[in-house]
């Protein structure tokens, strides 16, 4: 069969896959990847696993290696269910952003559908791993796994030394908190104290130079002695760091109660958590660039007389199930998917570099017709999130495509309002609050920790920054407040602030709330 | 060319410990979903696979996350027909397609498959059989071979082939006991010499190696290429097997006044014992005797579905049980369980004789007789937990003050079965209670 394959220039014919097959079809896969589309990817490992191991890997969070958790019990349950019933295929991929890049390929799999998976993840998602920004700031490929390893193998210790029961609460609490366990932005590298000082004399001087005796009669402020307290509450903020938004790190860091063992466990999530915050903020493109590089790899293929059309028949029936989107009043309707709007703007700004509409050239007048299309996606996969991809690249003609409207949802209101749609006024409202939904930035609630008194009641102070009167949700805001107070080990109390007000709304203490 | 890794023989319940994690934590929900099924379910399916219900408080995994019904959001939707802006859509009930993006609370309240011993595990949990120590007690009567290393004697069957040859070979060793090939490469040394140009030097040599060989085959004679003294035999010890078999008598009243209702009941509560006893021990057998006014031994279908007229003589059944135990089941060989389902009738002399035969023999032969009376569920709130009762309750108090193996019960409702069955089993130190 591989003899008469060879024969016919065909990589592969029939549905069975064998190693050398595998090999072989990579091979090629990679070889139009670079010179046609200049990827850049990790060297890739690829491992065979049988459908239960993908139910395995599916609970544990995508992971080869995980530390165990009843959660991730309960997921698998949730998606064997689910899975027995027919209710969801397996994938028939994961890739893991790791250096070398693993990628699972289910044993079920034809050899069309090895060539397929292969293409997009060994190529697709791997070179978005390796280029995007985000992961090149926020991730390690090259340890992750041997962190993992470390992590798992810590917790079990835990779990010998300490009792199940133990390192259970603090995973319970620390989980309860992965949302809010990221750093979202790089903070100022820490002045030296020798630095410190350089600024204070600096100051000192640029006072001096800047005399001026007219300040001395101002009225002082009229309540001169609330100074003082203000001081002391600002200078303990700064020594905190405060406000922090990262509450595991500031609990890691400062939590009164824990043991050295239980602010490892609280280090461990948080890595985890922030290994895991890029994924989260590029979807759309991270399966789009995934899906645009099979696509456009597998009719590379096809054209060069690589792929039969037998094969490249049960690839595009595949390719089309991957990209289905139902309108918003179709009973599938679950949402916009992300492999969809992805490969349809990727294609999309295929199709401005190259033949651009005269509105394209009113909206994109700095890609439009350029001519090298690669170049602007490679840009693109490279410089972006969902966010500012959808904000920069979704054109008009794609908003008519897909025919997208806003809904106005005001939650006192008995009626949804149509807020814009695909016309000329709609185009830039559309764009932009699609935008805005998947920033996770302002889809997620805002929580901070704003002040903490160590020498008095020692209450940890969180602010909840309400946006648009979005309020939390009570019985989880409760749970979850509780295991705050179980790290923290004094009590707790959570405000929430109208950001566009100031004004306080509501204010929740963890001993009101009780066991 | 990528690295490949066939992992599909790795071991694949990878999320075992996650899932013993689970059930763990949901222990309390699992096990109040689980009586609930057996207690309105059927008997028949107790002892299989259960579909529970996992409510989501108590497993839940609580985060700050926005309340749904607050605020003002936007939504982007795909597939506008022919909405214009300034269109008004009614609020569609919560969980309707359109009520916006992430339709993602589907995790509450799903139900999940339990293997049968994770099923019986937690169904049992903290019960006991009562008395246990007399399994223990028991003579021992069973052996099985067991490995236990080599011995230098035995029977040609269980010669113990590697360890033999190795023995040989060191012997070999250490003797030099000469190989083949050296006395082969001596014959062709001699036979070259003798093809040889014929002159003194050879004949000398020819002759010397002559000796040589004579030597070395005199030597391999002498030296046994297997030896007895190598020789190695397995060695088997016989391992007592503790006695683990236990028969069960199912007695119950047939007659008239044990309606559909009350055989059902009666029924329940054996296939609980069954099971119970099943879990315990490696072989259990059942016995079922039906009595009206005379009893006999029948197979379980006819125990339950048939029916037969006739008054009501408790004694015969404890006879036919005392004669089968005496035929079938010794009681150092076997552990005997009994437990009894009546509503309580009993023709009226009767239950003096029933006394005399428990007191005098049965309940020394027996590890635990249960008794359950079924009662009326009009009647539950008189005989609750009284004094009032059949004669055959107040003869068995008498046996049941005696015998701290003899336990008693009354049941009115399929619901009270289970509870009934714990307090009949329930681990607890001192059995004398009653």
């Amino acid at each position: 069969m591989t003899q008469s394959a060879a024969r016919s220039g065909l990589l592969f014919s029939g549905s069975d896959w064998d190693f050398p097959l595998l090999s072989r079809a990579y091979d090629a896969i990679e070889a139009i990847a670079i010179e046609d589309l200049h990827l850049d990817v990790y060297p890739v490992q690829m491992e065979i696993i049988s459908s239960e191991q993908m139910l395995d890997a599916y609970s544990s969070v995508g992971m080869p290696l995980m530390y165990r958790h009843w959660s991730f019990g309960k997921h698998f349950l949730h998606q064997e269910l689910l899975y027995r019933k027919g209710g969801r295929g397996l994938a028939y991929e994961l890739v893991i952003n790791s250096n070398p890049c693993i990628v699972y390929l289910m044993e079920e799999n034809t050899m069309a559908l090895q060539a397929l998976v292969t293409a997009h993840a060994a190529l697709g998602h791997n070179h978005f791993f390796k280029n995007n920004h985000l992961f090149r700031q926020w991730t390690d490929a090259s340890s992750i796994l041997s962190y993992l390893d470390f992590a798992k193998r810590y917790i079990a210790q835990c779990e010998e030394r300490h009792g199940l029961a133990e390192v259970e609460a603090i995973l319970d609490a620390a989980h309860a908190l992965m949302d809010q366990g990221v750093f979202r932005y790089h903070r100022p590298p820490k002045l030296t104290s020798e630095q410190r000082r350089e600024e204070i004399r600096e100051r000192l001087e640029y006072e001096e130079q800047s005399y001026n005796d007219l300040w001395r009669t101002l009225p002082a402020s009229k309540d001169g002695k609330d100074d003082e307290p203000d001081d002391s509450a600002t200078e303990r903020k700064e020594t905190l760091n405060l406000p922090e938004e990262n509450l595991l790190y500031f609990l890691e860091k400062n939590s009164l109660v824990l043991e050295p063992w239980q602010r490892e466990i609280l280090r461990i999530v948080r890595v985890i958590a922030q290994y895991f915050y890029p994924q989260r903020q590029t979807q759309v493109m991270n399966e789009g660039c995934a899906t645009f590089v099979h696509y456009t790899l597998m009719n590379t293929l096809f054209d060069r007389g690589m792929i039969g059309e037998g094969a490249m028949l049960e690839i595009l029936k595949n390719h089309s199930n991957v990209v289905f989107q139902p309108g918003f009043d179709d009973p599938r309707f679950s949402g916009i998917n992300p492999y969809a709007l992805g490969l349809d703007m990727m294609q999309d700004i295929q199709r401005i570099v190259t033949q651009p509409t005269a509105e394209d050239r009113d909206w994109f007048p700095d890609i439009a017709g350029s001519g090298d299309w690669r170049e602007v996606l490679l840009d693109a996969w490279a410089n972006h999130r969902d966010e500012s991809f959808i904000r920069q690249y979704l054109s008009p003609a794609l908003i008519r495509k897909w025919r997208f409207f806003v809904l106005a949802d005001t939650a006192d209101e008995p009626f949804y309002e149509v807020a814009s749609i695909h016309n000329e006024r709609g185009y830039e409202k559309v764009r932009s609050a699609l935008a805005d939904s998947y920033d996770i930035g302002a889809t997620r609630p805002n929580i901070q920790v704003v002040d903490v008194d160590l020498l008095g009641d020692r209450q940890l102070r969180l602010q909840h920054k309400i946006k648009d009167g979005i309020v939390l949700e009570e019985t989880g805001c409760d749970a979850t407040l509780r295991h705050v107070r179980k790290l923290w080990g004094y009590d707790v109390s959570l405000a929430g602030v109208n950001m566009e007000t100031g004004l306080a709304v509501y204010e929740r203490t963890a001993s009101q709330i009780g066991d | 060319m990528p690295i490949f890794i066939d992992r599909r023989l790795n071991p694949k319940d990878k999320s075992l410990g996650n899932r013993q994690r689970f059930i763990r934590r949901a222990r309390n929900e699992l096990k109040r979903s689980i009586r609930e099924q057996v207690r309105s379910g059927k008997i028949a399916d107790v002892d299989a696979e259960h579909t529970v219900s996992m409510p989501a408080n108590g497993t839940s995994e609580p985060s700050f996350s926005d309340a749904r019904d607050s605020g003002r959001r936007r939504h982007v939707l795909p597939g506008n027909k022919h909405f214009a802006p300034g269109d008004r859509l009614p609020r569609p009930a919560p969980g309707m397609p359109g009520s916006g993006p992430g339709l993602k609370e589907m995790e509450d309240d799903f139900r999940f498959v339990l293997s049968r011993e994770e099923v019986l595990d937690l169904f049992f949990e903290d019960l006991e059989l009562p008395d246990l120590v007399k399994v223990n007690l028991k003579e021992i009567l069973a052996f099985k071979p067991r490995r236990a290393g080599f011995t230098a004697t035995g029977s040609p069957t269980s010669i113990n082939v590697g360890r033999t040859m190795r023995n040989s070979h060191g012997r070999r060793i250490a003797l030099k006991r000469p190989k083949l090939e050296e006395l082969e490469a001596i014959a062709r040394e001699i036979a070259a010499h003798e093809k040889g140009a014929p002159s003194v030097a050879a004949r000398e040599r020819i002759a010397a190696l002559k000796v040589e060989l004579d030597r070395l085959e005199r030597r391999r004679r002498l030296i046994a290429y297997v030896d007895p003294v190598d020789i190695r035999y397995n060695r088997f010890d016989a391992q007592p097997v503790p006695n683990a078999n236990a028969v069960m008598f199912c007695l119950m009243d047939v007659s008239g006044s044990m309606g559909e209702r009350e055989k059902d009941m009666a029924k329940r509560f054996f296939v609980l014992l069954h099971l119970f006893l099943k879990r315990r021990y490696d072989a259990t057998e059942i016995v079922f005797i039906r009595h009206t006014h005379q009893a006999q031994e029948v197979d379980e279908e006819t125990f339950f579905y048939s029916t037969q007229s006739g008054g009501t003589v408790v004694s015969t059944a404890l006879e036919e049980m005392r004669r089968i135990i005496g035929e079938r089941y010794p009681s150092s060989e076997w552990n005997i369980y009994a437990a009894q389902a009546s509503d309580g009738d009993n023709f009226a002399t009767d239950s003096e004789r029933c006394i005399a035969l428990l007191d005098g023999e049965i309940m020394r032969l027996c590890q635990y007789f249960a008794y359950v009376e079924i009662i009326d569920e009009r009647e539950s709130h008189i005989f609750g937990s009284t004094e009032n009762g059949t004669s055959l309750w107040h003869a068995y108090e008498a046996v049941s003050a005696q015998w701290p193996n003899f336990q008693m019960s009354r049941i009115a409702t399929p619901a009270d079965i289970y509870p009934v069955f714990r307090q009949l089993f329930t681990r607890q130190p001192d059995q004398q209670g009653g």
